[in-house]
């Protein structure tokens, strides 16, 4: 029974990797771009979450935890989105009408995360933040397999993101406009389509999701502190890659895939092998399959 | 005479800066200071090799770094100093001076055997995905030795200064500052033979165009597995030093954003330019002190000069030019090929 239990907790983890994953390849299959400080826009995310939460829980309202998190949700997502689109329009943006090689991007990207996470740090102190419960914690138990409600929550979260991302990619008119976008950057302006607004709408949702991935892991591990999107914002780059960074399905694929990975080792071996034998697997399905587990190989021409 | 001009002032400026060390009138700081530009030379230039000629993304040249650290580490305190597990020394005091040598080399050498990590999948990865697999190599390094108790796991790992100390018995001057920068000469000397070498013409080829590369006889595989062994190769020589400088080493201290400063500099040089790497260490490591009373907010305000560099810049300080390309009458003072 106690690999019940194991395979809940990978898909709690999984479920965290996998909201950040679809971050990263939603821009990355609009716009070839890996958006590195996309783990730090979680990071602001969970901060943002917290201080919604506390403004909302300290006004003398009487507010209802359950009401603050009701409250705190859309507002998170709506100003993380704002934090991401900022990204977009303050330094991605000017980079892009230059004409500027895809790699000044990345360097770009790279240093707005160094930003956040160092900016956040001198602002906000070295002191950890406690995340105040919004949740009243329910244990539902299964025979010997006990599941928290917030646990529920966590997966049914990155499966509804992901159904909702695959919908608005595959089935709209402005998810069309997204994939056309990744497919020939220079002739969709050329239909009518409006470049920037897409591109703009894709970093909100991007970043929305994350918002939500912050929120999420700040209730489940109520510590919050700077450096958290840090590694946590790689790994999900990596399951992303490792699912075929542009495809939906490869993120949340890749992002659970890490998590049983994860799971599993810590299940079998000491805690401290995690990194080294998640990573080393990761190494090797890229060398055998370098695109990724759905990735497509592109041509390329001479 | 002219055309060896270069090299005297090389060599004379080497000799005043050791005197000066030596009789008292540079400080400790300066002297540190000196050192970690020489380390940061040798990683900036050493990645250039990749993202600047080759064109590839690497970004864990940190974990390179750490492999030579510690293994060269290992080496010295197994040699020279009582360790509770390594054991009594092996050798005298008086081999400190040829050992220590021996030592970075089977530093590098072990880093550059690690580079087969990134080299190999480098044969059918490419771009964003091999900067992945860089990535990975780099956690899996630190992940790696985090998990060897018998080289002190995370609290890092001592005793390098029994080596130093040993060699100042023998001849009492400021050895760890020769070695640097003997060291830093060595590493820019071998990458400029490289690139300017009728092998090393393969790099570039490939960073423009790898299939016509293949067409045009150049064998990839090689070129890449050289290139990336040589450029991890330096950056273990660099750890080896930047280890016996400091006397201890931590896994964390080679991290993701050790990686990161070094794409740092080698973007803010220029890539494919060793002057521009070089130039860009020396400024980086002063920029880097000079900031040192804002404190944390030094990591707000390089990203941000960083990213205003990329914006009004991109292509570095120096472009992919040489400064001989840039001031043409330097060619007569020095005679390169």
């Amino acid at each position: 029974m106690e690999i019940f239990q194991h395979i809940l907790n990978a898909l709690q983890f999984g479920s965290f990797y996998a909201l950040i994953a679809l971050g990263y390849t939603l821009v990355y299959g609009v716009l070839r771009l890996i958006n590195f400080a996309h783990g730090d826009i979680f990071m602001v995310g969970a901060y943002i979450a917290y201080f919604v939460a506390v403004a909302l829980l300290g006004m003398d309202t009487g507010m209802s935890p359950g009401l603050a998190l009701a409250i705190t949700v859309p507002v998170t997502m709506v100003l993380t989105a704002l934090v991401g689109v900022t990204l977009e329009r303050t330094m991605y943006r000017p980079l892009r009408r230059k004409g500027a090689d895809r790699l000044y991007v990345v360097i770009t990207a790279l240093m707005a995360g160094l930003i956040l996470e160092n900016g956040n740090l001198a602002l906000l102190g070295a002191s950890r933040k406690r995340f105040p419960d919004l949740l009243e914690k329910s244990i539902w138990t299964f025979g010997s397999v006990s599941v928290t409600n917030l646990k529920v929550i966590v997966i049914v979260a990155a499966i509804a993101v992901f159904l909702l991302l695959q919908f608005i990619v595959t089935r709209t008119k402005i998810g069309m406009a997204m994939r056309g976008i990744s497919y020939d950057k220079f002739a969709i302006p050329l239909m009518g389509i409006p470049l920037d607004t897409i591109i703009v709408f894709t970093f909100i949702l991007g970043s929305g999701m994350a918002g939500l991935a912050g929120i999420l892991f700040a209730m489940s591990y109520p510590i919050l502190e700077p450096y958290m999107g840090a590694l946590i914002g790689w790994k999900a780059f990596i399951a992303a890659v490792v699912g075929g960074i542009g495809d939906i399905r490869g993120a949340i694929v890749g992002g659970f895939l890490l998590g049983f990975i994860e799971i599993g080792v810590v299940a079998v071996f000491p805690s401290t092998l995690r990194d080294l034998f998640a990573f080393s697997i990761l190494l090797v399905i890229l060398w055998l399959k370098p695109t990724g587990l759905f990735g497509v190989a592109k041509t390329t021409k001479i | 005479m002219q055309k060896h001009s270069f090299t005297i002032a090389m060599i004379a400026s080497m000799a005043v800066l050791t005197a000066l060390a030596q009789f008292g009138f540079i400080n400790q700081y300066i002297q540190s200071v000196i050192m970690l530009m020489g380390v940061n030379i040798i990683l900036s230039a050493s990645l250039n090799l990749v993202n600047g000629y080759m064109g590839e993304f690497s970004c864990g040249h940190g974990g390179f770094m750490c492999v030579g650290a510690y293994a060269s580490s290992v080496m010295t305190v197994l040699l020279f100093s009582k360790n509770q597990i390594l054991g009594a020394p092996l050798l005298p005091e008086s081999m400190a001076l040829f050992a220590f040598p021996l030592a970075l080399a089977v530093g590098a050498a072990v880093a550059s055997v690690a580079g087969l990590i990134v080299a190999v999948p480098s044969f059918k990865t490419r771009g964003d995905y091999l900067a992945i697999i860089t990535l990975a190599a780099n956690y899996m390094v630190i992940s790696a030795i985090d998990n060897l108790e018998i080289i002190g796991g995370p609290r890092g790992f001592m005793g390098m200064n029994a080596t130093v100390n040993a060699m100042n018995s023998v001849v009492n001057i400021p050895w760890m500052l020769i070695w640097v920068i003997l060291g830093t000469i060595f590493s820019v000397w071998i990458l400029r033979r490289f690139v300017s070498s009728t092998l090393g013409k393969g790099v570039p080829a490939i960073c423009q165009d790898e299939i016509a590369a293949e067409i045009m006889s150049v064998d990839t595989n090689r070129m890449k597995l050289i290139a990336f062994m040589l450029s991890s190769g330096l950056a273990g020589l660099a750890g080896g030093l930047f280890a016996h400088i400091l006397g201890y080493v931590n896994p964390h201290s080679f991290d993701i954003m050790k990686s990161t400063e070094v794409m740092v500099m080698v973007y803010l040089g220029g890539m494919g330019s060793l002057s521009g790497a070089t130039l860009s260490a020396v400024l980086f490591t002063l920029l880097l002190e000079v900031l040192r009373p804002l404190e944390i907010w030094k990591w707000v305000v390089i990203p941000l000069l960083l990213i205003l560099l990329m914006q009004f810049r991109p292509e570095g300080l120096m472009g992919n030019k040489e400064l001989s390309d840039l001031f043409p009458k330097l060619r007569k003072y020095y005679s390169f090929k």
